[in-house]
């Protein structure tokens, strides 16, 4: 464990993994630090730039293709999985190409050092890609429009100042000729980019800043989406696989192969890693062969990371953050809270809570190898950053990266789910599968693989205590945070400090003017595979600080929007978003109140996650002792949008996120495993327990803010909030369907 | 050789009699607009008609068909209903990453065939599919829309 934590990890953003063969946990280190990287130090010189001289989002001819007929296809440095990216780089680029978007087709790009365009690397995430990519991908615009009036003033032999466009045209108005964007780019892209091509003025775009419809809705409406579990190759093998019942053992041997191999289309019975596989013939035949395997596994180790012990439970890992009596290191530190605790008139304190996680995105998890006659390897599967997996990949199958071809069909949701997490993904199996049967194999987990294998968001704990000074505001606020996030897990070795921001953010860099502030984080590992969850950190640490902050205003006797009000007087853009939701709601009121005969109330939190600014009402009430959240208003300041529908659409998903997540979610180990295999008992939300959501775009003007996660973190604590004014009890674990609310 | 009927289409499968009618359509058919969600029947990805009614395929075993008629996605297009409800679905924008919608869809078709002005409880009763992008208020939306 010790080895584990000091690991040296790779070079940043590498995505090579040291050794060939099976991947360890450890392995996967560098793959991930990248990620972590770009989340610490979002600018950083690229090693692309530095080493080839590619300046990464500028090659025109990686980005775009225009066809004969004028329609444009772009190969996206992002993948599509919900959040609208491909409508927004369809907007971007076709505002200063001059071509309407609803003529692009996007589709994610092959591994490149062309689309490092996030801080010099490439992943979908962090709620980056529009805030990342805005400013290359209008300029990669406009730089194409203009090769493209070059090729035609060299084709009409005309001066090119005489040239204007018009959707996907070059127009010479004295001559009164035109020419199409299809006849022009094979010469204009071979021409060279010009420097510093002016970008259109902001006040005359069309479509950037406007609700573009979307180019994935017929597709989705229509089962035409293709994802990567609808992959087909010739002569394909379908696997089915059944992980350890402790994760990390290993399979030692099979004592009814010939039975197995003796079922209906089964090819061939294989021990992996950490699982036993069937191929066969069809999904279908490959899982009924893998359930009626009779398997020797190895026994899990009694402690450490490698495995999950037998006796490992999740509340026992709570009990473990609790008595955690290591070292703390500051997280944020401001005035002298300790000086302010000893003089104070009244001092609160509680302990909040958050679980495991998992991701429950629908799609399961699949991959597709073909090893090639020429010895390259391809592969299809979900992933949300190309480069890694490749290198990952190459490194499983004893390849060169550049031997490795990625796929990266749309994502049937994502969440996070999509990164490396070592024997939390499918392609090793798929890659592994395909060498040993020298066949293309496509790996399908079952969804109760999902479930047990899934990497999970980390269970936390945080201990909050607050002065309340005579004035009835907070004078100091202390908060103890124990564990570890996946920052620290995936980069801990190359963290230059020992705090995990992926633990403390949304506890650490709040707006509130509280004068005396003392955050420290100790790290507890988790012995289990852990994962970024959408907002990571945030989902659950804004939770535990907005739902304090309201016991820090009853305590002081405070109205809890006046009290953020009195916080934040020097915030003019926080005051903004108070106002906006305010309105949005129809005035503030937290209650009780009483409609159609039954007790409600509302709650108020405040968020700023991913560079963006969000304020949240949540209305709820208890029914039946269950928890009924009628309507949630959000006002939400990404600085500014590029297309407000998406905007709004995502905040939605957030919010319905976010209050599954409040209400329901949980995964539990209990005995060394998990406990819940299927949307049966692992309960997420449902069309009955969706409430109307109100959504109000502010665009402050501030830096861009990310889109698809920051609008889930003020939900849990508004609707905590919300609860605790109308029953007078305090939610301080999740998920809330564990309380009994009287 | 079992004769199953997909889209008007009549197939002879090579299967088990009790393999999953979802599974014979992705994987023997080819026709992977039918999705795979949960396997348990809690999800609706995999939501076909079986003679109109929207049946969850993950649990319905492809010998139980018989000389019923399956329409999936791949032609709601060529109903009238179900092209009304694509086309509302089109103009809400209802979806986000897509995963669930074709079971969607194909609920909705089924409930509007069966009650074609729904009210707000027919739709909480009839759309049960879970949609992990939280689309539940938009699908609504869309399904008044094709209403009318
Ligand atoms: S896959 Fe059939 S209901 Fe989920
Ligand atoms: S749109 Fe993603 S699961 Fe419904």
């Amino acid at each position: 464990m010790k080895d584990f934590l000091t690991a040296p990890a790779a070079a940043p953003g590498s995505a090579v993994i040291a050794k060939a063969g099976p991947l360890s946990r450890r392995g996967f280190l560098g793959a991930a630090g990248g990620l972590a990287l770009v989340a610490m130090l979002p600018v950083r010189p690229s090693r692309a730039e530095t080493a080839a001289k590619l300046v990464p989002g500028t090659r025109v001819p990686a980005f775009l293709e225009i066809r004969p007929d004028g329609s444009v296809h772009v190969l996206s440095p992002f993948v599509e999985g919900g959040q609208g990216i491909a409508t927004g780089m369809a907007q971007t680029i076709g505002e200063e190409l001059d071509v309407n978007p609803a003529r692009f087709t996007v589709d994610c790009a092959p591994p490149g050092p062309d689309y490092a365009v996030v801080g010099g690397m490439r992943m979908t995430g962090g709620s980056f890609s529009t805030r990342s990519s805005y400013p290359l991908m209008r300029r990669l615009g406009a730089t194409a429009r203009e090769m493209l009036m070059r090729a035609a003033a060299t084709r009409l032999d005309v001066a090119q100042d005489t040239l204007t466009t018009e959707d996907g045209q070059v127009l010479h108005a004295a001559s009164g000729r035109s020419l199409g964007y299809g006849e022009l780019a094979e010469a204009a892209f071979a021409l060279e980019p010009a420097a510093d091509v002016p970008l259109r003025d902001p006040a005359t775009f069309r479509w950037i800043g406007k609700p573009v419809a979307r180019l994935d809705m017929r597709d989705k409406s229509t089962g035409r989406a293709v994802y990567a579990i609808d992959q087909k190759l010739d002569g394909m093998l379908y696997a089915a696989v059944r992980h350890a019942e402790y994760f990390g053992t290993k399979p030692l041997s099979i004592r009814n192969e010939a039975q197995v191999r003796a079922m209906p289309g089964v090819h061939s019975v294989h021990l992996l890693e950490a699982a036993v596989a069937v191929c066969a013939d069809s999904w279908w035949r490959a899982r009924k062969a893998v359930e009626t395997v009779q398997a020797e596994w190895s026994e899990p180790e009694a402690a450490g990371l490698d495995t999950v012990a037998k006796d490992f439970s999740s509340e026992g890992m709570l009990q473990a953050l609790r008595d955690y009596d290591g070292e703390t290191h500051p997280a944020e530190t401001e005035g002298d809270a300790a000086a302010a605790f000893t003089g104070a008139d009244k001092v609160i304190e509680a302990e909040y809570v958050a679980p495991y996680l998992a991701h429950g995105q629908l799609e399961p998890p699949s991959a597709m190898a073909r090893f090639n006659a020429d010895g390259t390897l391809e592969l299809w599967l979900p992933n949300q950053a190309p480069e890694m997996f490749q290198g990952s990949a190459a490194a499983a199958a004893g390849l060169e990266p550049a031997q490795v071809r990625i796929h990266s069909p749309m994502l049937g949701g994502f969440f996070g789910r999509h990164f490396i997490y070592g024997p939390g993904n499918p392609y090793p199996q798929a890659i592994a599968l395909a060498k040993a049967t020298g066949m293309p194999v496509k790996v399908i987990w079952s969804r109760e693989e999902e479930f047990l294998n899934d990497a999970v968001r980390p269970l936390s704990m945080s201990r909050f205590r607050a002065a309340i000074g005579a004035d009835g505001l907070p004078a100091a606020l202390e908060v103890r945070t124990i564990g570890e996030g996946p920052i620290g897990r995936y980069f801990g070795a190359m963290l230059q400090t020992p705090v995990d921001s992926s633990a403390v953010e949304g506890i650490v860099e709040k707006p509130y003017a509280i004068p005396n502030r003392a955050m420290v984080f100790g790290k507890r590992p988790h012995p289990v595979n852990i994962a970024f969850w959408r907002s990571v950190g945030h989902s659950m640490n804004d939770f535990f600080y907005e739902s304090f902050l309201d016991e820090i205003a009853d305590a002081g006797g405070q109205d809890p929007m006046a009290l953020r009000r009195a916080l934040l007087a020097r915030s003019a853009r926080h005051l903004a978003l108070l106002d906006a939701v305010e309105e949005l709601s129809g005035g503030w009121k937290r209650g009780p109140f009483e409609v159609d005969g039954r007790t409600r109330a509302r709650g108020l939190a405040m968020a700023s996650p991913f560079g963006s600014e969000t304020a949240t009402i949540a209305e709820a009430s208890v029914e039946d002792g269950a928890v009924k959240v009628h309507d949630v208003w959000v006002a939400f300041d990404p600085g500014s949008v590029v297309n407000p529908a998406i905007v709004k659409k995502q905040v939605e998903s957030a919010v319905a996120l976010g209050l599954s997540a409040a209400l329901y979610e949980e995964v539990v180990y209990e005995a060394g495993r998990r406990r819940d295999q299927n949307y049966d008992t692992y309960t997420i939300l449902t069309r009955d327990d969706m409430p109307r959501v109100h959504v109000t775009i502010l665009e402050s003007g501030a830096p861009m803010g990310g889109v698809g996660e920051p609008g889930l973190p003020g939900v849990l604590p508004a609707v905590g909030n919300a609860l605790a004014a109308a029953t007078g009890q305090r939610p301080r674990r999740l998920p809330m369907k564990n309380l009994s609310f009287s | 050789m079992i004769p199953l009927t997909v889209n008007g289409t009549t197939h002879h499968v090579d299967v088990e009699p009790d393999t999953p009618l979802l599974f014979v359509l992705r994987d023997t058919l080819g026709m992977t607009g039918t999705k795979y969600g949960c396997g348990i029947a809690q999800c609706g990805a995999c939501t076909v008609l079986v003679d109109g009614e929207a049946m969850r395929s993950c649990q319905f075993p492809v010998d139980a068909v018989g000389a019923s008629q399956v329409t999936t996605i791949e032609a709601i297009e060529e109903d009238a209903v179900g092209a009304r409800v694509v086309e509302a679905w089109v103009s809400v924008e209802a979806p986000q990453c897509g995963y669930c919608q074709s079971g969607q869809v194909m609920a909705a078709t089924a409930l509007l065939k069966a009650v074609p002005k729904p009210t707000d409880e027919d739709i909480a009763d009839a759309m049960t599919n879970l949609c992990r992008c939280g689309t539940y208020n938009m699908i609504a939306d869309a399904i008044r829309q094709a209403a009318g």
